[in-house]
């Protein structure tokens, strides 16, 4: 383990909250995703490593920009390395199991299972369930789901699995939308976005505010052992994430922030770019917990105003001025009013300047913890 | 050895006995004795190295069962009712992929109105899901179905519904002969699954499957259920010689030989309509039943070989498709090249009891050529009628099953 921390003696992580961030800073390229080639042979990306597992290999039928396949060839390879290969996947309806097993092919180069889409976690319970009574202990469990087949439709199941803490780790892939039917609003679709029910028209255009889940935090009230989120901008951290994860036992959560081109109406180019500027505006909180508590946060390096974030994107368009309309400055700013919040939340800026100068994470027990519950 | 038990114990007894692996369990009515008592086994370390793991609903107990059969472990639910319909996704799902779960469907009517008491109109709502679906004439019969299930289940990868009348039979206490460990272990072989979640061979399991191929994966159910119809009558043979008694197999004729008139039902009135067809033979009259004890696959042929020398047939189901009639009969009808003159009557809906009177009455009209094609068993038609007029007379007449009820308490206190 640690392959990108002890290496450097510098970001040794004690326990699983601690965020797995290399302590590299790329300020040559301002970003997390191309610093491979920068640092030591040992502390580069498990996806670095010609010799990872291709859990998800190439030639499935994402689209191009994908962050969902992104993210869950990163988790995959960390979680195979982890275990030493030793990994079964089971995976929620969505776009992740179209797009990887269009009959008779499969991108899939571990034991992988499909059933339904609102049962991963109940069915991911079962095969750890068999794996124990097996007696193969040696085998983990992971259970994947967009953000429909986890807030929504799979919350049920979710949340039977993490209270009798089963042993099983489930990642939510979270593009904000149900994609796969063609864009429609999730429980996890922010305020004044666009979707297909949520359509951008009438007095209070784009999905509504006040409404919604806060998985994250739903998972931490049950006080399983490790909740945290990533995106795919910072892919040391979520490798370190899915790593610390696969340490510990019993139920496990990560929320992986993962745009999607087609539903938010982004460039297939700036995915990494996009869920950057989600991280560093305040609206997605990168941190980790344990047994309910809030030990570590990552801090906004170059802070950004909300809207660096929506103007990237087409399914806030509009809340901005053009020919045909005067903008929404005031939905913008209650957005920004989310992000402030989340920031004093999650204690997201270094001392409160945000100028970039820390290594962006917070260490353990600096006064967050209890935080990220309250509400 | 024989032991006085509840209908529940000894399923347990029995299912405890073919060596479970994963237990899943959601509590509803009338299957909870089922697992609280594999619970119990499971606590006490009496069925290690099982795992029994308390669902949060009967959607995820079917999934639990799914993971942990397509991980190689012989897997068993229990469920009935509202909680077979609440998992139904799960039910299909799990017959899609060929996992053999084992699952007990203890009978119960469907609500609203909500009714706890026994009918089949659970299992036939997901008669076309791809299970088995075996029924129980009685408490031994469910033993021994269960014994037998285990063993189909898994030498046909289809997951396979033991459905055992709620109460009637489940709370029921009864004299059974339970086998020993080491005979059921005999009987029933260790699981080698088809397929399996192995790290060392890493297969996918549940990809998308388009037109290109869908219907030859859909037809292969279909054979494998054609398939069934003679692993059934070899695992049947199999049990008389494991444990020298019959217990199993597609149909049970009874009294069927130079029968004018034969009844077709399935489930725990078969022993009532077994006494009816005694005593109208006392009588003279030439009557015989059949009873199923397989439904899915459906044994047409083994059917229309028990019928073949009567006159007429009569369907007696727990159950009905609104609008249209009966669910058993029309597969009957159907087995029997579409033949006429095959009548239905319900019976038993919502665990109304089903009388040797009644029945006794349905057998003489069949002989007499009297019965309906449609009968609705001891039905209340005043009070259907005063329903019918009140909601004739008013726009907002007000919940049906509420008004019914109070006329039906009025007519039992009488006039005042």
């Amino acid at each position: 383990m640690d392959e990108h921390g002890d290496a450097a003696g510098t970001a040794v992580r004690t326990g699983p909250g601690d965020s797995g961030r290399t302590p590299v800073k790329y300020y040559q390229v301002g970003s997390f995703a191309v610093g491979n080639r920068l640092v030591a042979l040992e502390q580069r990306t498990v996806q670095a490593d010609p010799e990872r597992s291709n859990a998800l290999t190439s030639g499935h039928r994402a689209c191009q920009g994908c962050g969902e396949a992104l993210g869950a060839r990163y988790v995959l390879d960390a979680a195979m390395r982890a275990t030493g290969g030793k990994v079964v996947a089971v995976n929620a309806t969505g776009c992740l199991e179209v797009f990887t097993t269009p009959y008779p092919e499969t991108s899939w180069q571990l034991p992988w299972l499909h059933s339904l889409f609102g049962n991963a976690a109940a069915v991911a319970t079962g095969v750890a369930a068999a794996l124990a009574a097996t007696g193969r202990d040696d085998v983990r469990v992971v259970a994947q789901a967009g953000d429909g087949g986890t807030v929504d439709i799979g919350l049920a199941c979710l949340s039977g699995m993490f209270e009798r803490d089963d042993d099983v780790l489930f990642v939510c892939y979270d593009n904000q939308a149900y994609m796969n039917t063609g864009v429609q609003r999730s429980a996890a679709t922010p305020p004044g976005a666009r979707t297909a029910t949520t359509e951008a028209v009438g007095p209070d255009p784009g999905a509504p505010f006040g409404q919604g889940k806060d998985l994250p935090r739903v998972a931490m009230a049950h006080d399983i052992p490790y909740v945290a989120t990533a995106t795919v901008a910072d892919l040391f951290d979520l490798e370190a994430k899915v790593e610390t994860a696969m340490a510990v036992h019993g139920a496990r959560y990560l929320h992986v922030l993962v745009p999607c081109p087609l539903g938010w109406q982004t460039a297939s180019a700036d995915t990494v770019r996009v869920a950057r500027l989600a991280t560093e505006s305040g609206l997605f909180p990168v941190f980790a917990a344990v047994d309910g508590q809030v030990t570590s946060a990552s801090r906004i390096r170059h802070r950004v105003p909300v809207e660096a974030y929506l103007r990237q994107q087409g399914r806030y368009r509009h809340l901005f001025p053009s020919e045909d309309r005067p903008g929404r400055p005031d939905v913008v700013a209650r957005i920004q009013a989310q992000a402030d919040a989340n920031i004093a939340r999650y204690g997201l800026l270094a001392d409160g300047d945000g100028d970039g100068d820390e290594d962006g994470t917070r260490p353990p027990g600096s006064g967050v913890a209890g935080s990220g519950v309250a509400p | 050895m024989l032991r006085q038990l509840e209908g529940s114990r000894a399923i347990a007894e029995a299912v405890a006995r073919c060596r479970p692996q994963v237990v899943c369990a959601y509590p509803i009515t009338p299957q909870t004795h089922i697992v609280e008592a594999l619970g119990a086994m499971v606590k006490a370390g009496e069925l290690a190295p099982c795992r029994f793991v308390n669902v949060e609903s009967e959607f995820a107990a079917m999934s639990v069962a799914i993971g942990a059969s397509a991980t190689g472990a012989r897997a068993y639910t229990a469920t009935a009712s509202q909680g077979l319909l609440y998992m139904a996704e799960a039910v299909f799902n799990a017959a899609g992929l060929g996992l053999p779960v084992v699952m007990t469907l203890a009978n119960r009517a469907i609500g609203a109105p909500i009714n706890i008491w026994n009918d089949h109109s659970d299992a036939m709502a997901v008669r076309d899901a791809g299970w088995v679906q075996l029924f129980a004439e009685s408490n031994q019969a469910a033993v021994d179905l269960h014994l037998q299930a285990f063993r189909l289940a898994e030498s046909l990868s289809l997951p396979v519904m033991v459905c055992v009348d709620g109460f009637v039979l489940t709370h029921a206490f009864e004299r059974v002969d339970l086998p020993t460990a080491e005979q059921v272990d005999a009987f029933v072989p260790p699981f080698v699954p088809r397929q399996v979640l192995d790290p060392d061979h890493p297969v996918s399991i549940g990809a998308m499957v388009g037109p290109e191929a869908f219907e030859e994966v859909r037809y292969l159910g279909h054979v494998k259920q054609l398939r069934a119809l003679e692993e059934i009558e070899v695992v049947a043979a199999a049990f008389v010689d494991h444990f020298g008694r019959q217990g199993g197999g597609l149909v049970q004729p009874y009294r069927t030989e130079d029968a004018d008139v034969v009844i077709v039902a399935m489930g725990s009135v078969l022993g009532t309509l077994e006494d009816a067809v005694d005593a109208a033979r006392d009588r003279g009259r030439r009557v015989g039943v059949v009873g199923l004890t397989t439904f899915r696959p459906f044994p047409a042929d083994a059917l229309a070989g028990a019928v073949s020398g009567a006159r007429s047939v009569v369907v007696v189901e727990k159950a009905f498709s609104t609008g249209l009639g009966g669910v058993l009969a029309t597969d009957v009808t159907l087995a029997l090249g579409g033949r006429t003159g095959v009548a239905t009557v319900v019976a038993g809906l919502g665990g109304r009891p089903i009388t040797q009177a009644s029945l006794t009455g349905v057998l003489e009209r069949a002989c007499d050529g009297t019965l309906e094609a449609l009968t609705f068993l001891d039905l209340d038609r005043a009070v259907v009628d005063r329903e019918l007029a009140r909601m004739d007379a008013s726009a907002r007449s007000g919940p049906s099953a509420e008004n019914i009820l109070r006329d039906r308490g009025e007519r039992a206190r009488g006039p005042r």
